[in-house]
């Protein structure tokens, strides 16, 4: 058809537009790709190569500003926490998440829709706005500068957008299976975990990569609530680290590959569910 | 039969009482509490008497909180109309020939997306490190011969707001990319096949076929906009610092919040009243814009 991009069969103001549009979108992947080789050859230069020859290649390639950054600096252990608090809060986001949707979305009740708009309410308001009043609950938990503090708000982050897309996908199993599973003695709980779940497990898995990368990424709160240096995330960690070593370019290039690196890793394996889970929430 | 009820009400509860409470406790009580905190006089942690809305004059009408509120504000405008003319304008049409197959579709898609998967405290350092004077951004003009074009990016108040856009935009260009995309992907073939069989050129097929039908996608990219808009502030914060700097140029409703909220600068003390308003304002325009933006692409809205 006429709307195909194949510039051969093309009109001549089409011809053009297809140029225009891939002169584009080639800017757009140097611009994407240049900056973060440039990012990870600087973190093998030193400070003054960086400065005097920004384009040039290392003359070799020595681990030892990742030696710094990792142990010294203590990249490994903002590092660890993060994956500590995302895999927890993750954890608690899909559990309760997916008992909120089947309750939610298994059930005929009068309340059901004013439960669901309620798990709703939380994908459209700005967390942040509410941080005075989550700085009083936290301190009146007793949660201050602990790391249960941001593992509770990332778990109340991640719930309603997991409610939303599940309860989407649990609706469009059919109810009969639920009925066969009750007459021979199922339990409601094990047709939820043994039943229900194991058939939404695409749908888990786009939601689970919906949060994760998020709450991997969040800076917010974990500035606000986590003051110790050993409770640290990776972004606030590299927020202060580059705050104290804003000359030693090296250091900061290190630390920012510490930072991106392993997100592109595991970007380049699962590209196709990380689209998918990311754009999870707005594509139908 | 009753007990049977029961039974499900029990079972009800059991599984959707957990989530709930924790989306109550910080979600829905934080909302109402920012209310509650923004009607009553505040001594740094200590709460006095009820005061009505004096906390909201004092943001709308006294110095320094008006002059910082009025320009943090048209710098979020700034975010917003750059975003949606750059953004996801580039990614309505990179989303449009991307579904088309343009030779390299399938690579490119995979590659507008890496930087969208990036922290943004990472991304705003690493383009802070190349927006110095001395970074590789200025050394790439010079190298270029366009000397008279370098400039302190981020130093300068005429231009550090717009490059703090530029890379947030450069950031989460891929995001509507593939929406739209997706989007489009799923208009149905006869559809556009019906309309082409009618006569109509490519220009029309798309306002009249196509872009009607992936309404319900725009609207939930200019909803993220205005939200992602209204709540910058770690853009700002790893790029232009807390005040934002230079003289408040880039200064967003984010950075003034957090300033008024942990007391940093106008006063030297938490104002938790003003702070409080703030962000109901925020949670207002937040509610009220995403409301008038549904309404008025819902009104352009057709079903198949």
């Amino acid at each position: 058809m006429t709307t195909d991009m194949r510039f051969r069969f093309a009109s001549g103001p089409k011809k053009a537009f297809i140029v225009l549009m891939q002169v584009a979108m080639v800017s757009y992947i140097l611009l994407i790709l240049y900056p973060l080789f440039n990012m990870i050859m600087s973190s093998f230069k030193s400070t003054r190569d960086i400065m005097r020859f920004p384009f040039s290649l290392p003359d070799a390639f020595s681990f030892d500003n990742y030696l710094t950054v990792w142990v010294d600096k203590g990249f490994g252990l903002y590092f660890l926490n993060s994956f500590l608090y995302t895999a927890v809060s993750m954890a608690f986001v899909v559990l309760l998440g997916s008992m909120a949707a089947y309750g939610v979305s298994r059930y005929v009740f009068k309340a059901s829709t004013l439960l669901y708009m309620l798990f709703l309410s939380g994908i459209m308001l700005p967390l942040k706005a509410a941080v005075i009043p989550l700085f009083q609950i936290v301190k009146g938990l007793g949660i201050m500068d602990n790391p249960l503090s941001v593992i509770m708000v990332f778990i109340a982050m991640g719930i309603p957008s997991t409610v939303f897309i599940l309860s989407g996908f649990m609706k469009t199993i059919p109810l009969a299976l639920e009925h066969a599973a009750k007459i021979d003695g199922c339990s409601d709980l094990r047709i939820y975990s043994q039943i229900v779940m194991p058939i939404c497990m695409p749908a888990v898995a786009l939601v689970s990569i919906y949060n994760a990368v998020p709450i991997w990424n969040e800076f917010f709160f974990p500035l606000v609530f986590l003051q110790n240096d050993k409770f640290k995330t990776l972004p606030v960690g590299l927020s202060s680290f580059i705050g104290q070593h804003s000359t030693k370019w090296d250091l900061l290039f290190t630390g920012l590959c510490i930072a991106i690196i392993p997100m592109l890793i595991l970007y380049l394996f699962m590209s196709k569910y990380f689209i998918k889970g990311m754009t999870a929430g707005a594509v139908k | 039969m009753r007990s049977k009820h029961m039974k499900k009400a029990a079972w009800i509860a059991f599984f959707v009482t957990p989530g709930l409470l924790v989306v109550f406790v910080f979600i829905l009580m934080p909302l109402f509490m920012s209310m509650f905190n923004s009607l009553f006089g505040w001594n740094q942690l200590i709460r006095l008497d009820f005061s009505g809305l004096d906390n909201f004059r004092k943001l709308f009408g006294s110095y320094p909180y008006q002059e910082r509120f009025t320009n943090a504000l048209g710098n979020n405008v700034k975010w917003f109309v750059m975003t949606m003319v750059l953004q996801n304008l580039a990614g309505l049409l990179f989303g449009y020939v991307l579904s088309k197959r343009i030779a390299g579709s399938q690579v490119y898609r995979r590659i507008f997306f890496i930087p969208v998967l990036f922290s943004i405290v990472a991304v705003g350092f690493l383009w802070g490190l190349y927006l110095r004077p001395n970074g590789m951004v200025n050394a790439l003009l010079g190298a270029a011969g366009l000397e008279q074009y370098q400039s302190a990016w981020l130093g300068n108040a005429s231009t550090a707001t717009y490059a703090i856009i530029l890379v947030n935009i450069w950031r989460w260009l891929g995001f509507p990319s593939l929406v739209f995309m997706t989007a489009i992907d799923n208009v149905p073939a006869e559809c556009t096949e019906a309309a082409y069989l009618d006569g109509a050129n490519e220009w029309q097929l798309f306002t009249k076929v196509v872009f009607p039908l992936i309404i319900p996608s725009v609207t939930i990219i200019t909803v993220l906009t205005i939200i992602g808009s209204l709540n910058v502030f770690e853009q700002v914060y790893t790029m232009a610092g807390l005040d934002g700097a230079p003289n408040y140029a880039t200064d967003t409703i984010g950075t003034l919040f957090y300033r008024t909220a942990f007391g940093s600068v106008d006063s030297g003390a938490p104002e938790i009243g003003v702070g409080s308003a703030i962000s109901v304002v925020i949670y207002l325009m937040t509610f009220a814009i995403s409301l008038l933006s549904i309404g008025i692409t819902r009104s352009k809205e057709v079903e198949l």
